[in-house]
């Protein structure tokens, strides 16, 4: 039922000001950055060619092949258990009761926080022998665990400050997705006979299905452009084990001062998260569509 | 669920809350600790000192947190400003209008919610100095003044409003400009209170892009200013100083949470709502 088409300037002048700055910072930075990757500048002359050497470049860059990989198993550690955790508690914590509410509040403290100065506290939790870690487990009697300085833990360690931070995040969603399961569901399963195990199962878990590939996407995105603690504890050391791709290019752009492998890498990362992001999109559609 | 099966469950979250409250818990109680109090248990939980202000003395003392509250509360409030606007215009283009083309730029928008401009950190870089802009807050600024979110956000909230107020206040002889600011505005003040906190609440944490495009220290904001900080007091060992530069960078958005705790939950659902 909607009313005739819109005057033409009405349009533009609703749009134009979203549009200018979408253009600028999103679509030309874009365009930019596949001009950019393709453009090889030689040293000692002006002349340009085009082509794919700084692809060439960026593959044979052992660097890159380790912060790929890495960004990898970064993306799978923090969103498997992420959203593991998320879901647990948001069930545990779903009746509305006072000492829920308190505990659902300090699970989402850290996701107010900036990441800059989680990463200044995890600084001091990960400080060898005297730090918040170590100092407890030795209470408990058990080894030192160089967190940081470690290249077989450093990324898991990173890997454990973003599953700390982000999981109050995600478990606001699954709280609201549980919200919306109807209670006669629950009911019908239980007068089938079904327990608490076969009740979640059979109800709660299927009708979280747009939730699950929504809360994937986002934890998808954070695992890929959220950077800051590697930037301010191990600058992707020790021997690049916490080397991600963002760092990558940061470090390519703003270190090495070589724009052509940083544009190179920003291609790809950005092919990677589009691909990812709307095949799951796509899935959350169907999901959307299985529910109503 | 039997008694006992209920008590256990409440005994296993609690456990995990206290886990998940360690970091902060310490922040709170090393920020008061006297410096050189304990010595090698500077991990301990307990609060078994006077408390004392000394850490933040000294934190005040080693950056300009002025200045830095300063530079952040302009960036936040720039970003802010100018993305409401931009915002509500569109979404309302988009909740009310039809016009063609409307599939193609709606896609457009929806491309930008996965590419996050942190991915363009390089290239908006180049684009920030050709605009002689680099080293300004404008630069920091520059690239979240349109956001997809707050449009598909806005797009959202008209649509709730009937369409009947503005027709009615049509017939009764308003304007355009009246309907806008006595009907429209008001009406979509919950949807724009959302997209504030989530706006802000992003800025005001920011890190990655503001340390590429500001070198000058007089135009750091927080989040860098504590980057910095971290590292000269790391190296010194005074980790009460850092928890309450930490906890003073991380303060504000804390109490705003605790006192708004409501509109600050359903301000980040908003964000699963499309």
């Amino acid at each position: 039922m909607q009313q005739k088409t819109a005057p033409m300037m009405q349009t533009v002048g609703l749009l134009a000001p979203s549009l200018v700055f979408l253009v600028l910072f999103t679509y030309w930075p874009m365009l930019q950055s596949v001009w950019q990757s393709l453009r090889i500048e030689s040293f000692g002359s002006d002349e340009v060619t085009f082509g794919l050497g700084n692809f060439q470049r960026l593959w044979t860059d052992d660097s890159f092949q380790q912060a790929a990989l890495n960004n990898l198993v970064y993306a799978l550690g923090t969103i498997v258990p992420g959203i593991v955790i998320a879901l647990a508690l948001a069930v545990g914590l779903q009746e509305a009761t006072r000492l829920n509410a308190a505990l659902r509040a300090i699970v989402y403290f850290p996701v107010l926080i900036p990441l800059v100065a989680a990463a200044a506290l995890f600084s001091f939790v990960f400080l060898p022998g005297i730090g918040l870690l170590d100092w407890h487990l030795a209470k408990l009697g058990m080894a030192q665990i160089n967190w940081l300085g470690n290249p077989k833990v450093a990324l898991w360690s990173l890997i454990g400050l973003t599953v700390w931070k982000n999981a109050g995040y995600y478990m606001l969603f699954f709280l609201a997705g549980l919200q919306a399961i109807p209670n006669d569901l629950y009911e019908a399963t239980r007068i089938e006979g079904a327990g608490v195990i076969g009740r979640f199962r059979r109800v709660t878990l299927p009708l979280l299905g747009p939730t699950f590939a929504f809360v994937f996407v986002i934890a998808l995105i954070n695992a890929v452009t959220q950077i800051d603690h590697v930037v301010v504890l191990t600058k992707g050391g020790p021997s690049d084990s916490t080397n991600l791709l963002l760092f990558y290019i940061y470090q390519q752009a703003h270190e090495n001062l070589d724009y052509g492998k940083a544009a190179a890498a920003t291609v790809v990362t950005l092919a990677l998260l589009l691909a990812l992001s709307l095949t799951s999109l796509r899935s959350l559609e169907r999901g959307v569509h299985y529910e109503s | 669920m039997k008694a006992e099966a209920r008590w256990l469950a409440a005994a296993v979250l609690s456990l995990v809350a206290l886990i998940w409250s360690t970091p902060l818990l310490w922040m709170m109680i090393a920020a008061f600790r006297p410096q050189n109090f304990g010595g090698l248990d500077m991990a301990s939980l307990l609060p078994d000192f006077a408390p004392t202000l000394a850490n933040f003395a000294e934190a005040l003392d080693s950056a300009e947190f002025a200045r830095l509250y300063l530079n952040t509360i302009v960036v936040c409030t720039g970003v802010l400003v100018v993305q409401l606007a931009t915002v509500t215009l569109a979404g309302f283009a988009f909740a009310r209008l039809r016009f063609p083309g409307q599939g193609a730029v709606f896609v457009l928008f929806l491309v930008q919610l996965m590419i996050v401009p942190p991915v363009l950190i390089v290239p908006n870089l180049i684009t920030v100095t050709r605009l002689g802009l680099y080293d300004t807050l404008i630069a920091a600024m520059l690239p979240y003044m349109g956001s997809a979110f707050g449009v598909f956000l806005m797009r959202q909230t008209f649509r709730t409003i009937p369409r009947d107020f503005e027709e009615a206040a049509l017939v009764e002889g308003a304007g355009w400009g009246q309907i806008i600011w006595r009907v429209l505005l008001p009406l979509a003040r919950p949807g724009m209170l959302a997209f504030s906190i989530v706006s802000v609440t992003t800025h005001w944490n920011e890190f990655l892009w503001p340390l590429m495009v500001i070198s000058n220290p007089d135009n750091q904001t927080l989040t860098i200013g504590l980057a910095t900080f971290t590292r000269g007091a790391e190296s010194a060992s005074q980790w009460g100083v850092i928890a309450a530069g930490t906890f003073l960078v991380a303060a504000p958005l804390l109490v705003a949470f605790v006192l708004f705790q409501r509109q600050f939950v359903n301000s980040f659902l908003f964000s699963g709502v499309k």
